[in-house]
């Protein structure tokens, strides 16, 4: 998922243990938040749920911005004026995210170079999803219904999360990410209904995005290390496996509808669990790509070096003129 | 990467229609006022969502300590006798 931070190994080392009197107030804090009590920026806050929340919005913002490459590939390949200002509205959408979210995540005192730091060394992840490529128009309309539907599913439950300029953040992006899945639906049912070729390429896009869609919502609850606390603090509100289990039901008959079939053999309804079951998902490719080796790792990170390295003289120019004319001002006025 | 290269941040406040109050919506880095005006239109009114916007630069917002939450805000809670509910009259002026 785009927090995927959360079910990943914690690269920024152990948080001290903390002193007898924090530890009064961190029990108080865990309680407020386990009664759904929303904390604000400037409330106090345990040190750990404070480095969990930076890991977690940062890195959800980094997959906002990511998520734009394998998109933008096809702007310039759209195939009618429609469907490009759709796209390019849909790309523009996902900037906007990054920027909710990395200014969520500055509230809690990291600066967004920092973050952005983060991302260019590698220290910080993104969703392993935006490491795959966008070989055909029909990925398109896939990442709309699946990649986006999964993030759905993900982010509903953020909007009650108890930090609150997260949760603001999420009840914006998730009015908007209801768009982006239903462009990407109407792509795909105009496919069906086009010709065998692309309902070919259709199915094809399907078989190759499916198992990745699944490997967004993180590693299996019993494996998934973060998770109790996030639990408890009010972080995360329903589990990786409830999560992916409510993906796969609602996908179901959506697949129906445009005819398309998932590579999966072991894919059927369970009469008596009243849910689809499922496939065992390959975790060493999840891994694989988390750890830097999926197909387009290295050109991701690459585009994002270079947009940030190549932008540096605007950011300068812009601050050199606009402290130019804050001294011209102050000049005039004295 | 030391932060003075940083563009400052910017609070930014939209008022969705005519006749209501401007409320605060999100924040942004902007190198100045103008520019934060620009962006904000870009990134916040994609869909209609403001008719006027203003931008006030995060450093020159004066804020409550929320240590302070008690000593500031509930001596309010015991003083019922400042709402209209608090005085029953009689029937034929209840709706004074």
């Amino acid at each position: 998922m785009y927090t995927q931070a959360m079910d990943i190994p914690n690269t920024d080392g152990p948080t001290a243990v903390p002193a007898i009197n924090e530890q009064a107030r961190e029990a108080e804090f865990n309680e407020r938040a386990g009664r759904g009590e929303i904390v604000e920026a400037k409330d106090w806050m345990p040190e750990a749920y404070r480095k969990t929340l930076v890991r977690q919005i940062s890195q959800h913002a980094h997959s906002e911005i990511v998520g734009m490459l394998p998109e933008g590939n096809w702007v310039t390949r759209a195939p009618s004026l429609k469907r490009k200002t759709i796209l390019l509205a849909k790309i523009q959408d996902e900037g906007g995210h990054g920027l909710y979210l990395y200014a969520a995540a500055e509230t809690l005192g990291t600066s967004r170079d920092q973050m952005l730091d983060a991302l260019h060394t590698g220290k910080a992840k993104y969703s392993s999803i935006f490491n795959y490529p966008t070989l055909t128009w029909a990925d398109i309309g896939v990442i709309g219904w699946l990649v986006d539907g999964a993030a759905i599913m993900n982010q509903v439950p953020l909007c009650r999360c108890s930090y609150g300029p997260y949760a603001r953040a999420m009840v914006r992006i998730c009015k908007e990410e209801s768009f982006h899945q239903r462009q990407g639906f109407d792509l795909l049912l105009a496919l069906s209904k086009g010709s065998e070729a692309q309902r070919a390429m259709m199915q094809d896009a399907v078989n190759r995005w499916w198992w990745p869609v699944l490997m967004m919502f993180g590693p299996h609850d019993k494996d998934s290390q973060n998770s109790e606390l996030s639990m408890k603090w009010g972080i995360k509100r329903i589990s990786n496996d409830e999560l992916r289990q409510q993906f796969v039901d609602a996908t179901m008959p959506q697949g129906e509808l445009l005819g398309v079939t998932f590579p999966d053999p072991d894919l059927r309804y369970n009469e008596a669990r009243g849910h689809y079951d499922f496939g065992a998902i390959d975790w060493s490719e999840f891994w694989n790509v988390v750890n830097g080796h999926g197909p387009c790792n290295k050109e991701r990170l690459q585009a994002r070096v270079d947009a940030w390295e190549e932008g540096a003289w605007v950011r300068e120019a812009a601050l050199a003129h606009a402290r130019k004319q804050a001294a011209r001002v102050a000049a005039a006025a004295a | 990467m030391s932060n003075n290269k940083e563009w400052p941040l910017w609070e930014v406040f939209l008022r969705s229609r005519a006749g209501l109050d401007h409320k605060h919506c999100g924040s942004l880095h902007a190198a100045d006022g103008a520019m934060a005006l620009q962006l904000a239109r870009d990134v916040y009114t994609r869909r209609q969502e403001g008719v006027s916007i203003w931008v006030v630069r995060a450093d020159h917002i004066h804020a409550s300590d929320p240590t302070d939450k008690a000593a500031l805000f509930d001596p309010m809670a015991d003083k019922i006798y400042r709402h209209p509910t608090f005085y029953e009259l009689p029937d034929e002026v209840d709706h004074m």
